[in-house]
């Protein structure tokens, strides 16, 4: 079956996936979720945007994970549920991104300051079939991490999922 | 012309999960807070409501429905919603009604009945709603924000888990002997720490539950309350110096509950203040006064992490350094600046439209010297600090 955003509009697939964000054609600013109605911008009237794909790498602003299972309207990937890990991502374009890590990855996987890629992987499935959405994939592996600590005891992804999606 | 308005009289229902109607608890705080300020309801000019947005019609109009409860007695209404500032600002119209000279006695009043686990989403698809998106899209909770920001010290400042323990190991001391909190026993660090992680780097005890509770303060004009002998003895009432329930200033940089991202600052650069340091900043600036005239504050802990935020956003100390005062003990009761000797939301739970006015409720307390078992000593000042969704917060400063 076909895969398809869990959202329109907000991001791109294929192999070199990326978020489309919004640049108002009066004043420039930049936008994500891509904005639709109003600048955001309060020295700008802007009503108009055009479509601006983000940049695809950035750095790790903060990271958690999600031991309990979300309540609705999450929609859980696996029965029994699975922890998945999340990251804000501080994007060149001077914004910062929330997301999920690429699957496999947990929180022992980054740190602030951290390199991570836009991927895109399924979430869940309904009526239509496979959702997708992006997520971040760390790119710096925990083991260069650990030796640049001087420490052997970095634990790796639980499955390291490398080029994904 | 006067900037200041009097703290008549303030009274809470005690917090917990009692299962009880929202009006319940919002009319006992009301007539313990008319008792207290020795005015009857029928005086009452003015009654302003916190909106609660869990409980039906009744909650989006819940200052009439308290004022219906209490029993119509013509008083102007009013009902605010601002999130975990709603308090603080069903406390500012009260106060702006007395200060253009419209009234002279006020009542505001918050009261919440919640659900237990996670504050999900009200129910629906809504495409368009950051709130109910960041769920389906991310399974981004709340907590989730709070660990985000807990993290972030950890690695920036030096943070441990430790630390954040004992945000909540001194909480709950403090609450021991506070008659309206909801959990009032001694937790200790391996409490914390063994506790299931729910976010991590945040332990289950990190974070605050939700509660039922009610909250409520009379407001009167500073010559009301002279005329009436209002306050102790040569001291007066407690003043009500400022309440700020300021908006971020674009580019907001910092990410917030619910949203997916934070504005660009491409166009300007870093903005100067984050939002949070920007509320405090206001309430000083209305004040005339600074973090140094400051003797006790009550932030809101959402989590232990964010006390830490708190009292870096309010100025009590440089960014990077709140853990050297909790560490040094200065931000328990008998320490140089306590936080939150209440308890705090550690001890409370949070009941949203109420939990600002409860911050109220125990620097009047504090001021008065009527905190026992919890009093800071000799406090003549003191500040409160929250921070809501959607661009809401809000801090207040009160002094004698």
């Amino acid at each position: 079956m076909t895969e398809t955003p869990a959202i329109e509009g907000w991001f791109t697939t294929g192999s070199e996936p990326a978020l489309l964000g919004s640049g108002c054609t009066e004043c420039g600013n930049i936008a994500f979720p891509p904005e639709r109605d109003f600048c955001r911008n309060p020295a700008c009237a802007g009503e108009a945007f055009e479509v601006r794909e983000l940049s695809r790498r950035g750095t790790v602003w903060s990271y958690t994970d999600a031991q309990y299972q979300p309540p609705p309207p999450y929609i859980a990937t696996s029965d029994p549920y699975e922890p998945f890990a999340l990251a804000a991502v501080e994007l060149p374009e001077g914004l910062v991104v929330l997301g999920q890590l690429a699957g496999g990855f947990g929180v022992a996987d980054v740190k602030v300051g951290s390199p991570v890629e836009l991927v895109v992987e399924t979430i869940y499935t309904d009526e239509v079939g496979p959702r997708t959405m992006w997520k971040w994939l760390p790119t710096e592996s925990s083991e260069a991490r650990a030796s640049d600590r001087g420490d052997s005891s970095g634990q790796g992804p639980a499955t390291s999922k490398g080029e994904s999606a | 012309m006067s900037t200041e308005v009097a703290i008549a009289g303030v009274g809470m229902h005690p917090w917990g999960k009692w299962g009880h109607s929202f009006v319940k608890y919002g009319v006992a705080a009301a007539r313990a807070a008319l008792d207290d300020a020795g005015i009857p309801w029928a005086d009452v000019e003015l009654v302003v409501g916190g909106e609660t947005v869990r409980n039906g019609y009744g909650g989006y109009v819940a200052g009439s429905t308290f004022a219906q409860a209490l029993g119509w007695n013509g008083a102007r209404v009013a009902t605010s919603y601002a999130a975990c500032a709603t308090g603080a600002q069903a406390l500012d119209t009260a106060r702006s009604r007395i200060l253009a000279g419209q009234c002279d006695v006020a009542l505001v009043v918050g009261a919440d009945t919640t659900p237990k686990g996670f504050l999900a989403p009200n129910a629906g698809e809504r495409w368009d709603d950051p709130d109910w998106l960041r769920f389906r899209l991310m399974g981004m909770t709340n907590p989730g924000y709070f660990a985000l920001y807990a993290r972030r010290r950890m690695d920036l400042y030096g943070a441990t888990q430790e630390d954040f323990a004992q945000v909540k190991v001194k909480n709950a001391r403090h609450g021991l002997n506070n008659p309206y909190a909801r959990y009032r026993k001694e937790v200790s660090a391996a409490d914390v720490l063994n506790s299931a992680i729910v976010s991590d780097p945040l332990h289950l005890l990190d974070i605050c539950a939700t509660s039922d509770g009610g909250a409520a303060v009379v407001l009167t004009s500073m010559d009301y309350a002279r005329k009436h002998g209002l306050g102790q003895g040569d001291a007066g009432p407690v003043r009500l110096r400022a309440i700020s329930t300021v908006t971020p200033t674009f580019p907001q940089a910092v990410i917030d509950m619910p949203l997916f991202s934070t504005e660009s600052t491409h166009l300007t650069g870093e903005p100067q203040r984050t939002f949070k340091e920007s509320i405090a900043d206001a309430a000083y600036e209305e004040a005339g006064l600074g973090p140094e005239d400051v003797d006790v504050a009550e932030v809101y802990d959402l989590s232990t992490a964010l006390e830490l935020d708190w009292i870096e956003d309010i100025g009590l100390c440089k960014r990077g350094e709140a853990e050297q005062l909790l560490r040094a003990g200065d931000t328990t009761v008998g320490g140089r600046i306590p936080v939150n000797p209440s308890g705090g939301l550690a001890c409370f739970g949070e009941a949203v439209p109420a939990q600002a006015l409860a911050q109220v409720c125990e620097l009047t307390w504090q001021l008065r010297g009527q905190a026992e078992g919890r009093q800071v000593e000799g406090a003549r000042v003191g500040i409160t600090a929250n921070q809501g969704l959607f661009g809401h917060g809000s801090s207040v400063i009160v002094s004698v």
